[in-house]
């Protein structure tokens, strides 16, 4: 990677232009609005000719580390390998021509599309239905959790604004219940790291909505009290939420529906192999059983007995909760993805991600402490280095981008001071990960020899640490900002 | 068939199994209570070649029309310049996430600063963040950005000349969050002003939504509205097509609060509905209370300019069970495609889009009046898209159109339909369009 200082406003000068439009057949311009409804002064957007734009941002890009620059093991995030087939099939000019409004009998390709990628999905997972119009895991979230309080209001239960959320869970969990007006309430893990059954026993009554939970968990164990966990929250008439960020460790092998879940979001950008985007678009497609799929949010695309597609808007549904069909072009990828892998190979997704993780930990325990011992799923936590010379789970990570590697997640989940959450999936090769346990030893012996150049670590990075202090004390968020 | 996407060989599973001490994969599952593990057949077809996806997502393309398209209501049509797709494909930026690493993220840290310096440029706002979902998503989050900042307020006014899904999605998104919602009457096409004032009187009001190009394509007058809403104690959200604003008054200049609304304006494919983007912008005051990601400018050690993540004790992750907002992603890469597009178009190139636009719209709009069978319901200007009158029945004119290429209009009520026009559409495709109408009217 090389460093380049520029931003597009830096190349701009008067009287350049980087595009290429018709000539006016009408003579007539917008200036014949009136003016008080006119913009008044211009809004100084860069003046750039083409090749600026192009070689500016093909000098951006090469600032960047990708999944296809190289291992990426950012825990829970499952950055996998992201298939070109992919990217052709979401450009076909057909499906990006398409106006969300058309009439139905125009768009039963499109239409056909989203619901055999919904029905495969239901037979990955074990959930009856699913809405694929939520944008990203979190608006996933959000819209399970909707369906949850619709399902309890349409019974004329109004008094359960309660959920809880084990204190491994992600961040989103708790914002996305807060965000839909439920008050979270916390269960404890046990020192096993899995969720405190007896706590939770404690915790249930006629005010819960249902419960929350990653399963494998944030520490990459299996919940293996699951269906007694299940059992006892249907018993006090909650339902259970399944927070799919982890579903790679699963897939093929073991289906939510199966253990006892009402409600589920999978990440298409993580288990499907949809590319991240550098944070975006996503796609967190919501399934239900059948005794809810008349809460998903609407539209839905249903089958008609003629075997033509439809739009459904049911007057038991949570609500709408996307302009319109959500993030269509990534779904195209994921159903590419699945019909790559077909019926037999999809199921060595999970274990392959699973052998990669307890490779990855078998292989380094001796130097990062460990926590939680014994089988881990597709990821697992260190908790910092197993010697203490002063260097941190930060120095660590920022020492790997030096190596050509990206960091594992740090210091989440917050169960531990110096979390260093790795999750390698099932795409990297021995190879990859050998060379990625060689440097993490080496790291290990530089804290001992060196601890001072960890410390100012990244080297060989187009920058180093960035003063973050001083971004948030005195924020500078705009190019005007920066005179 | 096997699959390109696993690198292992029977030596590496061999070796890794015996470092991870399992005899067999299914090992590796041993922690799962046996009633668990999946013992069936998924309905799903064999593995498929990339020949045979690449046939089967053409017969699915084939069950679509192809349609030339005369509606926008929320997705236009605009043209995307070919430089734009060439460099979103660049895997650097398609295969990243978010920018969490600074070091080694500085391209999306740097398109994602340029993202929000322009969308503040073209809405007259102090700040905006990294993107959202989409329009809709973004107009619900303002909402809820203007109820936390007001603290003790929870009503909210939406106008009821905001697009039909924005209006919607606010709505599903207050029922749940707790803010109650009260609509804004329309007169003559735009929002009503004394319904305002009388939705304002309560003084209970945190928020005020309206639209800055309404659902009959009416370019709304706001004169008044910060004044009114501001005395009422709220705060004033103007919904705006991002693309107009090059020509028409910007929601900073109406006095408005917060800006949001979609960037698919921008260039974006229309691609059945997304993805898209969502964009949202504030007054500095709010700075603290805008939701999702913010980049900042700073420096390393070494006094290199540098990109970072910023004010983060906002968001969500850090705040949990305390969030006002539960987005912890954005559109990351269609910013980058807004990004891209507005380098190209300029100022001046955003103009011509416009002026086309308008040109287009108002030469279909006076044609269509010259039929007879159309007439204006509102006498007010607009510029790309507007709605019309008519007795001939919507779905039958609708029919007759995409039977012969072209999608228009949607009836948006009884007896009211839609039209649209971008820069895409030539004068000959307008006309070939009125023949057709012709023939149904």
């Amino acid at each position: 990677m090389k460093y380049y200082d520029k931003l597009i406003f830096d190349l701009s000068r008067p009287g350049r232009s980087g595009y290429s439009l018709p000539e006016n057949p009408w003579g007539v311009t917008a200036d014949a609005l009136p003016e008080d409804l006119r913009r008044k002064t211009p809004a100084g957007l860069p003046q750039v000719s083409e090749p600026d734009v192009v070689r500016h941002y093909t000098n951006l890009s090469q600032m960047n580390f990708g999944v296809d620059t190289g291992f990426y093991p950012l825990g829970s995030c499952t950055m996998k390998y992201n298939p070109k087939i992919n990217e052709q099939v979401a450009s076909m000019p057909g499906f990006s021509a398409l106006h969300p409004l058309q009439p139905e009998w125009t768009v039963q390709g499109a239409l056909k599309l989203y619901y055999d990628l919904s029905k495969a999905l239901s037979t990955l997972t074990g959930m009856s239905d699913f809405s694929l119009n939520q944008f990203a895991g979190a608006h996933g979230e959000l819209a399970g959790l909707m369906i949850m309080r619709q399902y309890h209001r349409l019974r004329g239960d109004s008094g359960r604004t309660k959920v809880i959320v084990p204190d491994s869970a992600h961040g989103t969990n708790p914002a996305s219940a807060a965000v839909c007006g439920l008050s979270v309430v916390q269960v404890r893990s046990l020192e096993d790291g899995t969720i405190d059954v007896g706590a939770l026993k404690g915790l249930l009554d006629d005010s819960v909505a249902g419960i929350m939970m990653t399963n494998p968990n944030t520490l990459g164990l299996f919940e293996t009290h699951v269906r007694e966990i299940a059992d006892l929250v249907h018993g006090c008439g909650g339902l259970l939420y399944y927070d799919g960020a982890n579903m790679n460790a699963l897939l093929g092998q073991v289906r939510p529906g199966d253990m006892g879940f009402d409600i589920m979001h999978l990440n298409l950008h993580k288990t499907f192999s949809t590319p991240h985007g550098g944070g975006g678009p996503g796609s967190g497609p919501v399934g239900v059983t059948s005794a809810l799929a008349h809460c998903l949010p609407y539209p839905r695309v249903v089958r008609k007995n003629d075997g033509k597609y439809a739009l459904l808007t049911d007057k038991d549904s949570c609500g709408r909760i996307s302009g319109f069909m959500g993030n269509f072009g990534v779904l195209l990828k994921a159903y590419a993805y699945i019909l790559m892998l077909g019926k037999q190979n999809v199921k060595n997704v999970g274990p392959y991600a699973v052998l990669a993780a307890n490779y990855i930990k078998e292989s380094l325990k001796d130097c990062y402490k460990l926590p939680i011992k014994g089988l881990c799923k597709h990821e697992f936590v260190f908790d910092g280095l197993a010697e203490d010379n002063g260097v941190t789970t930060l120095d660590v990570a920022k020492r790997l981008l030096d190596y050509g590697f990206h960091a594992p997640t740090v210091y989440f989940p917050l169960l531990f001071h110096q979390s260093m959450m790795i999750e390698p999936t099932e795409t990297e090769s021995k190879e990859t990960l050998d060379a990625f346990i060689g440097v993490m030893r080496k790291i290990a012996e530089e804290a001992k020899s060196d601890p001072e150049m960890l410390r100012s670590a990244p080297h060989n990075t187009p920058v180093g640490r960035p003063d973050e202090t001083s971004a948030a004390t005195h924020p500078v968020l705009k190019y005007s900002d920066m005179q | 068939m096997g699959c390109p996407y696993f690198p292992h060989t029977e030596e590496d599973l061999k070796q890794m199994l015996e470092r991870a001490g399992a005899v067999s994969l299914k090992d590796l599952f041993s922690d799962v209570p046996e009633e668990f593990m999946f013992k069936g057949e998924f309905n799903l077809p064999d593995a498929m070649s990339e020949m045979e996806v690449l046939e089967k997502f053409r017969q699915l393309d084939a069950l679509d029309k192809k349609l030339t398209v005369f509606c926008g209501v929320g997705a236009y049509d605009h043209y995307a310049p070919a430089v734009i797709q060439y460099l979103l494909s660049r895997s650097e930026f398609q295969t990243a996430y978010t920018p969490y690493q600074a070091e080694i993220s500085q391209g999306t840290l740097r398109y994602i600063f340029e993202f929000q310096s322009m969308v503040c440029s073209l809405t007259g706002m102090d700040c905006a963040n990294a993107s959202m979902y989409d329009g809709a998503t973004a107009a619900a989050e303002a909402m809820m950005m203007s109820v936390a900042a007001s603290r003790r307020r929870h009503r909210i006014l939406l106008s009821s000349t905001l697009l039909p899904q924005v209006l919607a999605v606010v709505r599903t998104y207050a029922d749940y969050h707790g803010m109650e919602v009260s609509i804004i009457g329309q007169e003559g096409g735009q929002t009503s002003s004394a319904s305002l004032a009388q939705e304002l009187a309560s003084g209970d009001v945190a928020g005020v939504l309206v639209p800055g190009i309404n659902r009959f394509g009416i370019i709304e007058d706001l004169s008044g509205f910060a004044d009114a809403v501001h005395a009422g104690g709220a705060l004033l959200a103007v919904y705006s097509d991002p693309s107009s604003l090059a020509v028409i008054r910007t929601p900073g200049e109406w006095g408005a609060d917060i800006a949001c609304g979609d960037a698919q304006t921008l260039g974006m494919p229309l691609s059945f509905g997304g993805p898209y983007a969502g964009f949202l912008a504030c007054r500095k005051e709010y700075m603290r209370k805008l939701p999702g990601r913010i980049v900042g400018a700073t420096r390393d050690a070494q006094g290199r300019r540098a990109f970072v993540l910023t004010l983060q004790a906002r968001e969500q992750h850090i705040r949990r069970e305390k969030a006002t907002s539960n987005i912890c992603s954005n559109q990351s890469l269609m910013a980058l495609y807004a990004t891209v597009y507005m380098s190209l178009m300029g100022d001046e190139g955003l103009k011509k889009v416009n002026d086309l636009s308008y040109a287009g719209a108002h030469y279909l709009h006076d044609r269509l009046i010259a039929t007879g069978c159309f007439e204006d319901v509102f006498d007010k200007p607009f510029l790309k898209e507007f709605v019309l009158k008519t007795d001939v029945p919507a779905d039958q004119l609708q029919r007759a159109l995409a039977e012969e290429g072209f999608f228009a209009p949607l009836q948006t009520e009884e007896g009211y339909v839609s039209f649209c026009v971008t820069e895409k559409r030539s004068r000959e495709e307008i006309d070939r369009l009125l023949a057709v109408i012709r023939t149904v009217i």
